[in-house]
């Protein structure tokens, strides 16, 4: 009985709703609201929270050796995210490409093993590369002593990793929409596939190319956690910032100084790169001929997958081996049973995912109308673009940065708990991944599907709920399942921006106080674990290649 | 000389058969079209030419070249896509001489053939202009001096008009055709259209879920199909089911339904078979007015009339209820009415019998 009058209740609120969203009042108040909430919770607060304490900058500015040092850190920071994202790009695309031209029934096998360490928390992963590179555990056993001791190298190693997966993704959703045509035109005129390539398929994927770029450049600008695990003597932006956690002056100098250029980088990037011209016009049609060859194509292959396997999924992994020790160690059950440090540890593994639920809750409720606004350019062309570009600013801010320039904004505000700190703080870093998704998808979305359903008679919101939402619903889970999986990785900011400690955060102290190596791969093991189960659970929702 | 030699070629995906078997040959010099329903294979067919794509089994040739392993950029063809796939990062006059820059052509040499091209296409004070500042036949005809700048001998065209608008579709279909004999150019055009396949085709091949059905000049195809779906796709024609009555050396005598006798040409395809589909062309009755006692006639009503411009169409019952199509020119006779009884004759060599099909008349005649 109840059931039923369930049903007849619904489509009466779904009409009423429906009825409200024509209402031009409604519908501005949704687009304002979401407006003021991206610029009060998402983008001013680390912005606010560094002008506060601008005067501290003088702390800096009179000790000539710490500004050094910040000098210093910025630039290696640039340095190696200049240098990542460039070989990031050089490797990523040829697996993209392998992934999305190849026939073989394994490509679907290599495409899912691509994610794996782009959702592999961060400070795992750097712990993971740390046993391969450095322990006597891991190819070090080969070499003798350490083969890669913490460094710059091994940050480069560990930032080509997380980041490496982001080209591959970008370039596969790139690959898979490019129409296949021009490449076979340039064909059948005499370019050989390298020629051919190199003139039409690349100079008309630039935009993703400088995307996959950029969002290489931004996670590895931002990333602390995983940097600070590796990074030995190295010391970076984040790292630096880090070191004077206490400390205002070093924090807004280094922080301000980061957001600045990385924002001038980007937007140069965004001015220019349209306009950047592919370098090469003239064509070597037989060397490109002999460099097209099937033996030079399979060598390719071959390296690729090489530096896939060696560089990116087996040190991404490696930290699962003393995890199969810890089973057989008895240290399993003492952290099935929560005895010692894992009673922390299942706190923090639940405050994590507490915190991404309900991140990733707040990302679609109020991104949704932001990536509609964006998308289809609500509040006009100019003002809409504006808020495209805006949306990104809290991705190229390191993580760090970020979090402590919110605990300054925040700190005026007494009453805030803890946890609401965290959750913002996870909010602002994670809001450009569900916007950026959800808006590219409406994008893809004709006009005309939503002109043709209000011809026939369907309300602002009944066109939502009947074409967009089914047409976007896979990139809005994947930019969701994006969200919590960065929100559960996340480090940096959370060390700074409270005193709660999640499982990342954790890991770091785990290291950092010397835990047992076994207790370590397992505490790391787990994470993995439920990593994979959340990329088994994408995989099966989303299905096919390139999906989101 | 390019010729093209196809050899049993067949193209699967999954299960289904997308070219059966198929064996044609398409002469040096020659504007040959490849002519079906959507979904026939067509263009499949002219991908495998391209070397787009590789059959299953079978030989292509073209000259005297085996080019099944043999790589698109090496088969030297020009390829005209059906979205004209004009490099949208690049301006008319790199398009056009994309072909002779990639082949390695001195860059004079690269140059006169642009200007040539461009020339022949009139589009020669458009060089600088992107494709997105094209009209569609602008970009129809930059993606066909394309294909031509890049030298060869072979011109493949996949449905290259299918996105232009009629009556632009009809200019450039006799200019397309006007080029590649002006350039003594083997031509293989892909189209849906049996107007456009019959007014620039030296010869059609119609193809039929992947299968070749008939080969031959437009007056053959038309004049003389060799299956009730020919008959169809090529012109229009009014199918009437009968069976034999009496079979001559010239003829046949055909009882439609309602006990209609009527003389038609002789039988085609037909061994132990009496029943039987009786093709007549809407152009091929003499229409009159009233019931008179003419030869080889069926009596019917006026049902309905369309005035198209150049012609009037009827359509008549007759008297055992079966309906057919008349055409005739407008501006030469007097109009019927509707409702008007009218007495419809044809000549019996005008008509084309063929045996019933397996499958029935209405999957037979199926085009999707």
């Amino acid at each position: 009985m109840q059931a039923e009058s369930t049903n007849l209740l619904r489509p009466k609120i779904t009409k009423a709703l429906d009825k409200l969203s024509s209402k031009t009042v409604i519908k501005n108040t949704i687009y304002m609201a979401s407006i003021i909430i991206f610029f009060a919770l998402i983008l001013l607060p680390p912005i606010l929270g560094i002008i506060i304490k601008w005067g501290s900058i003088e702390d800096v500015l009179n000790q000539p050796k710490l500004m050094s040092e910040a000098f210093n850190a910025i630039a290696a920071s640039f340095a190696v995210a200049f240098f990542v994202s460039f070989i990031d790009v050089v490797a990523g695309v040829p697996m993209a490409w392998m992934i999305t031209r190849g026939k073989s029934k394994w490509l679907n096998v290599l495409d899912t093993l691509s994610d794996i360490p782009f959702i592999v928390p961060t400070a795992t992963l750097g712990y993971s590369l740390l046993l391969f590179w450095n322990e006597p555990g891991g190819l070090s056993s080969l070499f003798g002593g350490s083969f890669v001791s913490p460094g710059w190298l091994l940050v480069i190693l560990l930032h080509f990793a997380f980041s490496f997966p982001v080209v591959v993704r970008v370039m596969v959703g790139a690959l898979l929409d490019y129409k296949l045509e021009y490449e076979q035109a340039a064909r059948t005129l005499g370019a050989a596939p390298l020629t051919a390539d190199r003139t039409v398929t690349f100079p008309i994927l630039k935009h993703s190319l400088i995307a996959s770029f950029t969002l290489a450049f931004a996670r590895s600008l931002s990333e602390t956690g995983a940097t600070m695990m590796v990074a030995g003597v190295f010391v970076h932006g984040p790292i630096f910032i880090n070191k004077h956690i206490g400390e205002a002056g070093p924090l807004v100098f280094v922080s301000a100084i980061l957001i600045i250029l990385s924002s001038l980088v980007f937007v140069t990037i965004r001015l220019l790169g349209p306009r950047l011209k592919m370098p090469v016009r003239k064509v070597w049609p037989k060397a490109e001929r002999k460099l097209s060859s099937s033996t030079i194509a399979s060598s390719r292959n071959g390296i690729t997958l090489l530096v896939f396997f060696v560089i990116v999924l087996v040190p991404s992994l490696f930290v699962a081996v003393p995890a199969f020790e810890a089973i057989f160690t008895g240290v399993l059950p003492e952290a099935l049973g929560g005895v010692g440090v894992w009673g922390d540890y299942w706190q923090s593994i639940s405050l994590s995912y507490f915190v991404g639920i309900v991140v990733t809750l707040l990302n679609v409720v109020i991104g949704l109308p932001m990536a509609i606004i964006i998308a289809r350019r609500k509040i006009g062309n100019g003002p809409s673009a504006v808020l495209d570009v805006l949306v990104n600013i809290p991705i190229i801010v390191p993580s760090v940065a970020l979090g402590a320039s919110l605990a300054i904004f925040w700190e005026n505000f007494a009453f805030m708990p803890d946890i609401w700190l965290l959750i913002f703080a996870h909010l602002s870093i994670t809001y450009p991944y569900f916007i950026r998704s959800m808006s590219a998808a409406a994008e893809r979305i004709s006009m005309e599907l939503e002109e043709a359903g209000r011809t026939l008679g369907a309300k602002p919101l009944g066109v939502f709920r009947t074409i967009i939402f089914p047409l976007t619903k896979y990139s809005m889970l994947s930019g969701a399942i994006m969200v919590f999986t960065r929100s559960v990785s996340e480090t940096g900011a959370t060390l700074v921006v409270s005193n709660l400690v999640t499982a990342p955060v954790l890991l770091v102290n785990w290291v950092e106080n010397g835990v047992s190596t076994s207790t370590l791969g397992l505490g790391c093991g787990f994470l993995i674990l439920f990593s994979f189960i959340i990329l088994l659970v994408l995989r099966l929702v989303v299905k096919g290649r390139g999906a989101y | 000389m390019p010729d093209v030699r196809l050899v049993n070629v067949t193209k699967r995906y999954g299960k289904i058969v997308a070219v059966d078997g198929v064996n044609v040959h398409i002469y040096d010099k020659e504007y040959f079209s490849l002519l079906g329903p959507s979904g026939c294979g067509k263009t499949t067919l002219l991908r495998l030419i391209a070397g787009l794509i590789e059959p299953d089994e079978g030989e292509i040739y073209i000259g005297d070249r085996f080019v099944n392993d043999v790589p698109p950029e090496d088969r030297d063809i020009g390829f005209v896509f059906q979205t004209f796939a004009l490099f949208p990062h690049m301006n008319s006059w790199d398009n056009v001489t994309y072909g002779p820059r990639v082949k390695g052509f001195d860059m004079k040499k690269a140059e006169t053939i642009g200007h040539e091209v461009l020339e022949m296409v009139r589009l020669h004070e458009r060089l600088d202009a992107y494709p997105n500042e094209l009209s569609g036949g602008m970009m129809q005809r930059i993606a066909v001096a394309r294909a031509l700048a890049a030298g060869s001998k072979l011109l493949l065209l996949d449905e290259p008009l299918g996105q232009l608008d009629a009556k632009v579709r009809n200019e450039l279909r006799y200019e397309i055709r006007r080029m590649t004999k002006d350039l003594e150019l083997t031509a293989i055009h892909v189209t849906h259209d049996q107007a456009e396949a019959m007014a620039i085709s030296d010869r059609i091949a119609v193809i039929k879920k992947g299968k070749i059905l008939q080969v031959g000049t437009p007056k053959e195809l038309y004049m003389t199909p060799k299956s009730v779906f020919i008959a169809h796709f090529i012109g229009e024609s009014n199918f009437l089911e009968g069976y034999i009555s009496n079979l001559s050396r010239t003829g046949a005598t055909i009882e439609l339904r309602g006990g209609i006798k009527v003389q038609a040409g002789l039988p085609k395809n037909l061994e132990k078979v009496d029943r039987v589909v009786l093709a007549i062309r809407p152009e091929t009755f003499v229409i009159e007015k009233g019931i008179k006692e003419t030869k080889n006639s069926i009596l019917g009503i006026v049902e309905r009339i369309t005035f198209e411009g150049t012609n009037i169409r009827y359509e008549i019952r007759l008297r055992n209820e079966d309906s057919v199509v008349v055409v005739r020119p407008s501006l030469v006779e007097e109009w019927l009415k509707v409702g008007e009884k009218v007495t419809l004759s044809f000549s019996p060599e005008k008509t084309h019998v063929f045996a019933y099909p397996e499958a029935g008349l209405r999957e037979e005649l199926a085009v999707e």
